[in-house]
């Protein structure tokens, strides 16, 4: 793109854009100057005369162009000329400045990056515990998450429906450190599977035992007769006890967070819709956008958030 | 609105009829399409006005108000006053009174369509051309039949010039045209959905070439078409020069084909393509001035009439925002002060000083000099109710665009503030809670405007039930 004439365009087009170009500039300017005078003398009062026609009343001066208008309009001619010979306008020619927004954008990210890598390279020498005891640190970590994280955990980090909430003791994938940066870094993919096949009644008996595995049951009967189900197609993932796997984001269900279940939504039908649709949990990965240190940042605010004492956790 | 539909009110040599039809359709869609406004305004203040079912969301209500006044209320302003501006200025008949009726209940059926299928979700997804291919074919053959209509008119003239109004008209006619019909290009998958034959980058290109000519043509130069013949007619004074119309009509025509990609700057689009945009828009300053200053000149002589004649004002004061809005667009144009202005509310205000202070002002003003002149008469009903409507439109549109760029400018700062680490300053979040009280300031100035258009429907309705002449002696020809 350096080059006086690039190549993104093929030689025809390139040309095809240049006169083009260059022929309505020209046009508007001629017919500005074409225009220009006008042979009519003003009367006493200073004014031309009609043009002579009438349309339903109407009559036409003939006055010639303001001048004022005139050389605002020759201004933006040549600032318009002075501009496409700076910068990439006229077909394949890429302007005298050799100026692209792709270069732009380059250039300031290059930038910022000398400037505030740094702040993060130090940070990121620190362990994880220790920065989430560093206030000045988390307060740059909020601001990270707040424009990163927050769009779907929430700006007070307690998620929503299908959105895990980050300040509970409650974790899918484990909640050490380095597990929370392998989370951030690389991102989660988690799948239920549907079990739609398996009959509205038999699929109402597992959402009774699902629901006593932490005490919830509405039907003792019938989450005994879910039992037997639940061993059979459930608890290759979340354990016989329903105690879930961090190894394969298997959510513990004896304890009261439930990552599915709408505002409006009754527990014992959020389970049954989980059951019977299955579920796709998606964590994008991060590290392409934050880079390594900065993910080492954040993860350490998400650690210190369930850690919190309850009252500041809003 | 009981209107009487009496043949005493037809003119012996113009068709007044669809003349009528259109115009009282500009107040009846000019109060829908604004209410929604108001609507999708006061969600933004409190988001529970949603209430909670798609149909009612702000996501298909605010595709259904730019549809309603752009296109009903505006269309129906534009085919009204051409319509009558033609048959006065080529004296002479329109050249089809069946075709005629048809561009109006074809135009009322589009807007029906656009009514129910809008809030049902059916959309293209393309800014001002969300109607789904089957619509969109209705409205190409309608606008055909405009065409047709309108050309037709000119061809038979009684008058050896075409005046310069009729010039405005016709090249927003012919442009609205080929701009539609190229950009609505699809393949139809079902009966209501479609896919764009463009790709990609090549899809926003096309879509922003029309979306700004849309701008330009639509509600630029027919609206100009509309100024030429109102503002001298209601002034009564010559139009300031003949020269300065042709200089400014030819340019203003060529350059605004090229001003679309301001819409894309800093996006996929090509380099070359986005300068070209930028450049080609700073020149359309001047060509977009012409029209103002011969507007303006034109009132030289006559302005102590502003005193005393509320018509007249919202000619003037609807030129005035033309001229800033005219400004403001070519400076947005430019790469550096789009990247603040862009994806902000500053747009919003930009877009509404050009369609409450432009558009919507100029049809106001010509349709209080037109509709008593379809009955016989000079004046409206009540003056004093023209001056209150002058008086809240203007608030209104001063409250409304003082509002959106305060909020503009407040959120494009807040969006690139950065903290000595380099992390944003302000989360998305922020800067919504910080329009808030912008939301409210523009939400009162909407209100202005319906209750303006309300007041204007009532002064409508008791100009035309006026005792009609006799049938059997012709209306005397008003000046």
């Amino acid at each position: 793109m350096n080059s006086l004439w690039g190549n993104d365009l093929s030689g025809f087009w390139s040309a095809w854009i240049i006169v083009i170009t260059l022929a309505t500039i020209a046009l508007s300017a001629w017919l500005l100057f074409a225009n220009r005078r006008t042979d009519k003398q003003p009367d006493a009062e200073g004014r031309v005369t009609t043009t002579g026609h009438a349309a339903d009343g109407i009559e036409e001066y003939d006055n010639p162009l303001p001048r004022w208008w005139f050389k605002l309009y020759v201004g933006t001619v040549l600032f318009a000329l002075g501009y496409l010979a700076l910068y990439p306008g006229l077909g394949n020619f890429a302007g005298l400045l050799g100026w692209s927004q792709e270069a732009q954008w380059e250039r300031e990210v290059h930038q910022a990056e000398e400037r505030y890598a740094p702040i993060f390279a130090r940070y990121a020498e620190r362990p994880i515990p220790e920065l989430a005891g560093d206030t000045e640190a988390m307060q740059v970590g909020e601001r990270l998450f707040l424009n990163n994280c927050a769009i779907c955990h929430g700006s007070n980090a307690r998620g929503g429906d299908g959105f895990p909430d980050l300040g509970d003791d409650a974790w899918l994938y484990g909640g050490k450190p380095q597990d929370i940066v392998t989370s951030i870094t690389q991102g989660r993919s988690g799948a239920m599977p549907a079990w739609e096949h398996l009959g509205e009644e038999t699929l109402v008996d597992v959402t009774q035992h699902v629901l006593s595995l932490s005490g919830k049951a509405t039907d003792p009967a019938r989450a005994e007769k879910g039992a037997e189900t639940f061993t059979a197609m459930c608890a290759s993932c979340h354990q016989p006890d329903g105690t879930g796997n961090p190894a394969m984001g298997a959510p513990d269900l004896t304890d009261d967070a439930w990552l599915y279940r709408g505002p409006d939504q009754s527990l014992e039908a959020a389970v049954f819709e989980t059951l019977r649709n299955g579920r796709n949990g998606q964590m994008p990965a991060q590290v392409d956008y934050l880079g390594e240190d900065k993910v080492h940042l954040v993860a350490a605010y998400v650690y210190q958030l369930s850690r919190q004492a309850p009252e500041s956790a809003d | 609105m009981e209107i009487r539909m009496n043949n005493a009110f037809e003119h012996p040599t113009y068709n007044y009829k669809v003349v009528r039809q259109f115009a009282i359709m500009t107040v009846v869609w000019g109060i829908v399409g604004m209410s929604c406004g108001l609507v999708i305004a006061s969600q933004l203040v409190w988001p529970q006005l949603n209430l909670g079912l798609p149909w009612t969301s702000f996501g298909r209500l605010r595709p259904l108000h730019t549809n309603l006044v752009i296109f009903a209320f505006g269309g129906s302003a534009l085919f009204a006053t051409s319509y009558y501006v033609v048959q006065r200025t080529c004296q002479t008949r329109l050249w089809s009174d069946r075709l005629a009726t048809f561009t109006f209940w074809g135009w009322q059926a589009v807007i029906l369509s656009a009514l129910i299928t809008l809030p049902m979700g059916y959309t293209t997804t393309k800014e001002y051309a969300e109607l789904e291919w089957p619509i969109s074919l209705l409205l190409a053959v309608v606008w055909i039949a405009y065409a047709v209509v309108f050309l037709g008119t000119i061809k038979r003239r009684q008058t050896s010039h075409i005046y310069v109004a009729n010039w405005f008209f016709a090249a927003f006619i012919l442009t609205v045209a080929v701009l539609h019909i190229v950009n609505n290009a699809a393949i139809p998958v079902s009966a209501m959905h479609s896919i764009s034959v463009y790709p990609g980058a090549i899809d926003a290109m096309t879509q922003w070439w029309y979306g700004h000519n849309a701008v330009g043509f639509f509600l630029t130069a027919g609206f100009l078409g509309m100024m030429y013949y109102f503002v001298p007619k209601q002034a009564e004074r010559p139009v300031y020069s003949y020269r300065l119309s042709i200089v400014h009509f030819w340019a203003l025509i060529m350059v605004y084909m090229w001003a679309g990609p301001h819409h894309l700057h800093y996006t996929a689009l090509p380099n070359w393509t986005q300068s070209l945009g930028m450049v080609l828009s700073i020149i359309l300053l001047a060509p977009s001035w012409g029209g103002m200053i011969n507007g303006m000149m034109t009132l030289s002589g006559a302005w102590h009439k502003l005193r005393t004649d509320p018509t007249l004002r919202f000619l003037v004061v609807a030129l005035s925002f033309y001229g800033m809005s005219t400004f403001e667009g070519p400076m947005m144009a430019v790469k550096t002060v789009n990247a603040l202005s862009h994806y902000t509310d500053w747009t919003i205000g930009h877009v509404h000083s050009g369609a409450l202070g432009w558009v919507a002002m100029i049809t106001i003003g010509s349709l209080y000099h037109m509709v008593p002149r379809l009955v016989g008469e000079t004046r409206m009903h009540s003056v004093r109710l023209i001056a209150v409507h002058f008086w809240l439109s203007t608030i209104g549109t001063v409250l409304y665009i003082a509002a959106m760029w305060v909020n503009g400018i407040l959120q494009g700062l807040m969006w690139r503030a950065v903290n000595d680490d380099g992390t944003l300053m302000y989360s998305f979040m922020e800067s919504v809670d910080a329009s808030g009280p912008g939301y409210a300031v523009r939400m009162f100035g909407g209100l202005c405007w319906v209750i303006g258009m309300l007041i204007m429907a009532y002064n409508v309705a008791m100009t035309l039930r006026r005792q009609p002449v006799s049938a059997e002696r012709p209306l005397p020809q008003t000046a």
